[in-house]
This record gives structure tokens, C-alpha cells and sequence, in this order.
């Protein structure tokens, strides 16, 4: 790689340090600012137990300090102890709820660009015909439906109907959550691949290859879906961080025991290092996927200027 | 022809003049196609013209139109409140006949003033558990979806036209600062810091006032985040737009009669982005519809008693089995702003800007 990929790296790798630094100080200075300690509970306890807790949990130093001791545990993955939920680590929490979430959230992703993709090229190939049109009505109305809407109503129609589906450790019980994150950027997917194919098939070298006589499914395959893919590799970054939000919706709706749901339970839970290390946990995934998109496709496009 | 017009005038076999014909008096036919056929358009009228034509985003602009007047005036003259619990009387206990009514069904102290042949005005869509119509909770919710998303993109739009012009315009370190900036706030995760502001705001000892306080603070922590993350792709916009246009002549020529670069960006600048201002700020709204519906689904919306459409939606989950249509009403609704929104936003776009088509 010359030295200007080299420089592009180096500062896309920057950027996304700093991202996550930010992060993190502005999640724990925000916390901190919450009036109510952690120890106020339903039942009081007395000021020497109160001093006790507190010394043992680091929050009688100066805020700073605590900042820069959090720091260096997260340096060292110790994301410190669950309040609320005793004996727990907090990286045990996330980790158990991330592997439910990964599961969902990675073959909904999976499905939606196979999907995606295909019924785009469909689209764009056959334009304005009676599968395009189809195509594009339904991935339109997709496009403004809410996830909770989508989900509730095959909540509504499937489980009532074949209550058997119900409950997420049976592998059917994923069925239905995998669907319903997977809609929105399947349309999405869809309309992208739509526009972009269109765009290629109307350039000068596909009618090359046309005329010279290439084979019409080679045309579709080798020559224009490979350069028509390049704007849906862009949104591959933005599409995790919608599934990572809608499964916000979705383990709501199915009772997922996924990360998302420890995270809202953290909330009106008030445990904070729960807060913190979920945000810092999700973040950081979201900004390594933003990251690793970015360069995919400076990799893919070699057009693409790197300053 | 060519003859007939050089007729009276005598060409010098010294003249160094090529072509004397040039220089011929026109004739009443070459004048009249000078004049203009056609009646001039201006860019506005040119834009509405094709909008026009478009019949899906009219449709949907005539549905948008619909929905804002039902949800502007139909509160005024509905005869229900939506915080009203209709069950409960001041000194009388309560009638639990007015819980979870199906449409148009009364309850009974409305059943024996309709037996006296007086008018009560029927539940459209029923009552929920607290006896209150349902009918005026949804159309409050979707005053509420209509003015998050107006409010938020106007906070998007003024933000991100500020930031974006000032950095297009300055150019050199400056833009490269307040670039970064806008990279870094564009890769942090809008949800999460939205979840996390609304409960600091929730927990903290501020105070709200006026229509704030009616909103609660989950809209305060959602406005604060549509102001303070949302308007990067905006900024970026207009930047993108302000750099390539800062270099035409007519810039150069205000700059040398000595405008100030506020003159330059306000006069000049602007209103040549002004298909990418409107189109970028129509499509905002439906995604800060969205972002709210969502919120309240999750129950970090609005403060109850107000309700949201995301959040009578997330409430009829409850009931979900003996109660559907509490479910599905809601749903429509929102699905059908967001869709004519989105649509209206794509025609607008292929109106006034279609070299953004596909």
C-alpha cells in the first residue's frame, strides 16, 4: 500500500480512538452528574456502611482520579461489578447478553444483504417491469414502517396463531426476531442495489461488453454487480448500528435476553457501571464497524481520492 | 436573401472586413425570434411545476396536509381530553364502565343520557384501561410525532446551515478543525447517547417550564441530541455545497466591492444550496419522527399523561390479544406520516434537484 493509504489509515484509526475516548469521558462525567449514589435504595443504610461501600468501591477519591482509574480497568477489560445484580461482573453480563444479541443481529445482517442485494439486481434488471415495480412498492412501504410496528404485528399474526414459536431458546423462537430486524435494511439494501445497478448497466463499458457479445448473465454478474455493490458495502457500517438500536425493539418485543435489554434494565435499573459498560461496549462496536467499512471500501474503490 | 439584405451596402474592394453580411440591419423575421415564446419560469415555479406532475408526492402532500389539520384542530373541538379519565368524577366514585370500551360503545351514565335522547358524542376508537378516548389520545400522539420531527429539523437545519457555511466558507485550517469535529460526532452512537442524555436530564435538578415541562424530559434529552449530534449530515451538506459554488465569479465580484463574508454566505452562498436546504430538511423529519416513535416505544418518550404514538403502540402491547385495533391504529398512523413524509421528500427531490435522482 503507497504512503497516502498508509497516512488514511493511520488517521481513520486516530479518529476512531478518539471516538471511543470520547465515549467513555463523556458517559462517565455524565453519570456523575446524576444526583443520587448508587447505595440509595429502598432501604437506608447507615453513614458508616455508606463510608464503607464507598471506600471499597473507589468513590470517595476525586472524581478525576476515579476517571483515570476506570480508565486503566477498562485498559485492563475489567468493566468492575453489576450493583444490582450481585456477584455479577458487568463483563459477564454483556458478554452472556451479547451472545444472544450477535446471534439475531448477525443473521439478520446476513439475510438482509443476501436478500437485499438479489431482489435490487432483480429490480434493477427487469426495470419497470412487473417484479421491479412489486420490488419497489413493498421495499418503499418497509422503508417507512417503524421496527416495533413490523414486530408486533408478527408478534400479533404468528405467535397467536402458532403459539409453539414462542420462546427464544427453541431455535424457531428466533425466527421471528431475525425477521424483524432484518427488514428495514433488507429494503433499504434493496433500493440501494436498485440505484446503483441502474447506474452501472447505463455505462459505457457494460454496452462494450454487450456488444462484443458477452454472454447476458455474465454481463449482470461479472460486470455490473461487482461495481454496483460498491455503494452497498457503504452502508454495511450504518446497517449494524440500526440492527445494534432496533434490537433495542426487538428484545423488547420477543423477550430476548440480549444486550440491548440489559442495557434499557441498566438504565431504569440506575446500575451504573452496568451504563457505563454497556455504552462503551456498544460504542466501540459501532465505531470498529464504521471503521473497518471506511476502509473496506478504500480498498474496493481504488478511484477514491485518500485526502 | 443573403443578397437582398446587402443590397445598399457597398462593399469596399479595400475593406479588410470578411464578411459584410454581419453587419446587415436584421429583418422583422430574425427580431421575432428574439422575443421569448415562452413565458419566463422562475427556479421556484419551474420546481412546483414538476411537482405537480409527480401524482405520488401529491397524494402524499395532500395526506401530510390532512394529518396536520386533524391534528391541529380536531383537540379543539373534541368533545374528550386525552388526560380526561372519563370514569372519574369529583365526589362520585369511580364508574368503571368507561374502562376499555370497543368503538362506539358508551358508558353508563352516557348510555341513560342517550335514553333520555340526548347527543353523546360516540368513543371512535373505544376507551383504554383508564376510561380515556382513545380517538383523541391518537390524534394527540400524532401532534406530538409532527411536532418533534418539524421541531428537530429545524434545530438540525439551523445548526448544521451555520456550522456547514462557516467552515465551507473559511476553508483551510479552520474547515480541517471543525471537519474532524463533525467526524467525530458523526461516528458516535446516536441512540445510545440519546438513552443516556434523557435519563441525565430526567435525574437532574433541572427545571422546565411551559410546554417543556408538558413534554417532559425525554423530549428535552431528544431535542438536546437532534441539536447536538443530528446536524453533522447537514453541515457536511451544505459545506459540500458552499465549496462549490465559493469560487464563481459572482462571489469574487462581491468580495472586491467589499462584502463581508456574513453578506457573501447570507446573499450569495445560500441561495444557490437552497434545493439541497429544503430537500435534505423535508427528509429529516420523518427520521426524527422515527427516532421519537421509537424512544417512546421504549418508554423514554413523552411523560405520561401525554401521549405518543409510539407509546400508545407500546402500551397496547399489553392487551394486544383482546384489544388489536389499539395496536394497529397507532401503527397506521405512524407508518402512514413517515411513508407520505418519505415520499414527499423523494418527489421534492426529483423537483428541484434531479440530478440527486437515483
Amino acid at each position: 500500500m503507497d504512503s497516502k493509504f498508509a497516512g488514511y489509515l493511520l488517521k481513520r484509526i486516530l479518529l476512531a480512538l478518539a471516538t471511543i475516548l470520547f465515549v467513555i469521558t463523556v458517559t462517565f462525567f455524565l453519570m456523575h452528574t446524576v444526583p443520587g449514589g448508587p447505595f440509595l435504595g429502598e432501604k437506608a443504610i447507615s453513614p458508616d456502611v455508606q463510608r464503607a461501600l464507598e471506600e471499597k468501591y473507589g468513590l470517595d477519591k476525586p472524581l478525576i482520579m476515579q476517571y483515570f482509574t476506570y480508565l486503566g480497568d477498562l485498559f485492563r477489560l475489567d468493566f468492575g461489578w453489576s450493583l444490582k445484580q450481585r456477584g455479577m461482573t458487568v463483563l459477564d453480563l454483556i458478554l452472556n447478553g451479547f451472545a444472544e444479541s450477535a446471534k439475531i443481529g448477525g443473521l439478520a445482517a446476513l439475510i438482509a444483504v443476501i436478500l437485499g442485494i438479489t431482489l435490487g439486481s432483480i429490480a434493477a434488471v427487469r426495470r419497470n417491469k412487473i417484479y421491479d415495480k412489486s420490488i419497489m412498492v413493498v421495499s418503499t412501504a418497509f422503508v417507512a414502517v417503524p421496527g416495533f410496528v413490523i414486530g408486533t404485528f408478527l408478534l400479533l399474526i404468528f405467535y397467536i396463531s402458532v403459539p409453539k414459536l414462542l420462546g427464544i431458546p427453541a431455535p424457531w423462537g428466533y425466527l421471528f426476531p431475525i425477521m424483524t430486524l432484518s427488514f428495514y435494511p433488507m429494503a433499504y439494501i434493496t433500493r440501494l442495489t436498485r440505484s446503483s445497478m441502474l447506474d452501472v448497466l447505463g455505462q459505457d463499458y457494460i454496452r462494450t461488453a454487450r456488444s462484443k457479445g458477452v454472454d447476458r448473465k455474465k454481463v449482470i454478474f461479472k460486470h455490473a454487480l461487482k461495481n454496483a455493490l460498491i455503494p452497498v458495502l457503504t452502508y454495511i457500517g450504518p446497517m449494524l448500528a440500526y440492527i445494534l438500536t432496533g434490537s433495542l425493539v426487538v428484545e423488547k418485543i420477543f423477550n430476548v435476553p440480549g444486550i440491548s435489554r440489559a442495557f434499557i434494565n441498566s438504565i431504569t435499573n440506575r446500575d451504573y457501571p452496568l451504563i457505563m459498560g454497556t455504552t462503551v461496549f456498544l460504542a466501540t462496536l459501532i465505531v470498529l464497524m464504521n471503521l473497518i467499512t471506511d476502509i473496506l471500501y478504500r480498498i474496493v474503490d481504488p478511484r477514491i481520492d485518500f485526502s | 436573401m443573403e443578397k437582398k439584405k446587402t443590397k445598399n451596402i457597398k462593399k469596399n474592394p479595400f475593406s479588410l472586413h470578411i464578411n459584410i453580411d454581419k453587419f446587415a440591419p436584421a429583418t422583422a423575421e430574425e427580431k421575432a425570434q428574439q422575443e421569448v415564446m415562452r413565458e419566463q419560469v422562475s427556479f421556484f415555479k419551474d420546481g412546483i411545476n414538476r411537482l405537480k406532475k409527480n401524482k405520488i408526492a401529491m397524494i402524499c402532500f395532500f395526506v401530510i396536509i390532512a394529518i396536520v389539520l386533524m391534528a391541529i384542530f380536531v383537540p379543539m373541538f373534541y368533545p374528550y381530553k386525552y388526560n380526561q379519565m372519563l370514569g372519574v368524577k369529583p365526589g362520585v366514585s369511580v364508574d368503571p364502565t368507561y374502562s376499555n370500551l370497543k368503538p362506539f360503545q358508551y358508558g353508563e351514565t352516557e348510555k341513560t343520557l342517550i335514553d333520555d335522547g340526548e347527543f353523546v358524542f360516540p368513543h371512535l376508537f373505544g376507551t383504554d384501561e383508564h376510561g380515556r378516548d382513545y380517538f383523541i389520545r391518537v390524534i394527540y400522539g400524532t401532534r406530538i410525532s409532527l411536532f418533534v420531527g418539524f421541531f428537530a429539523s429545524i434545530i438540525v437545519l439551523i445548526i448544521g446551515l451555520i456550522y456547514g457555511s462557516i467552515s465551507g466558507y473559511a476553508g483551510g485550517k479552520a474547515d480541517l478543525i471543525m471537519m474532524r469535529i463533525v467526524d467525530l460526532i458523526y461516528s458516535l452512537p446516536d441512540m445510545l447517547i440519546i438513552i443516556l442524555l434523557s435519563v441525565i436530564i430526567r435525574n437532574s435538578d433541572l427545571k422546565l417550564t411551559g410546554i417543556f415541562a408538558r413534554l417532559g424530559p425525554n423530549m428535552m434529552g431528544i431535542f438536546t441530541v437532534f441539536g447536538l449530534l443530528y446536524w453533522v449530515t447537514m453541515a457536511r451538506l451544505i459545506r459540500g455545497q458552499i465549496l462549490s459554488v465559493k469560487n464563481e465569479d459572482f462571489v469574487l465580484a462581491a468580495r472586491s466591492i467589499g462584502a463581508s463574508p456574513t453578506r457573501i454566505i447570507r446573499k450569495h452562498l445560500l441561495p444557490n444550496c437552497i434545493s439541497v436546504i429544503i430537500i435534505s430538511t423535508a427528509l429529516q423529519i420523518p427520521a426524527a419522527i422515527f427516532t421519537e416513535s421509537f424512544l417512546s416505544f421504549l418508554g423514554l418518550g413523552v411523560e405520561i399523561p401525554m401521549p405518543s404514538l409510539g407509546s400508545l403502540a407500546a402500551h397496547a402491547l399489553d392487551g394486544v390479544i383482546s384489544y388489536t385495533y389499539r395496536l394497529v391504529i397507532p401503527a397506521i398512523a405512524i407508518s402512514l406520516i413517515v411513508l407520505s413524509l418519505n415520499l414527499f421528500g423523494d418527489g421534492l427531490r426529483d423537483a428541484f434537484d434531479p440530478k440527486l435522482k437515483n
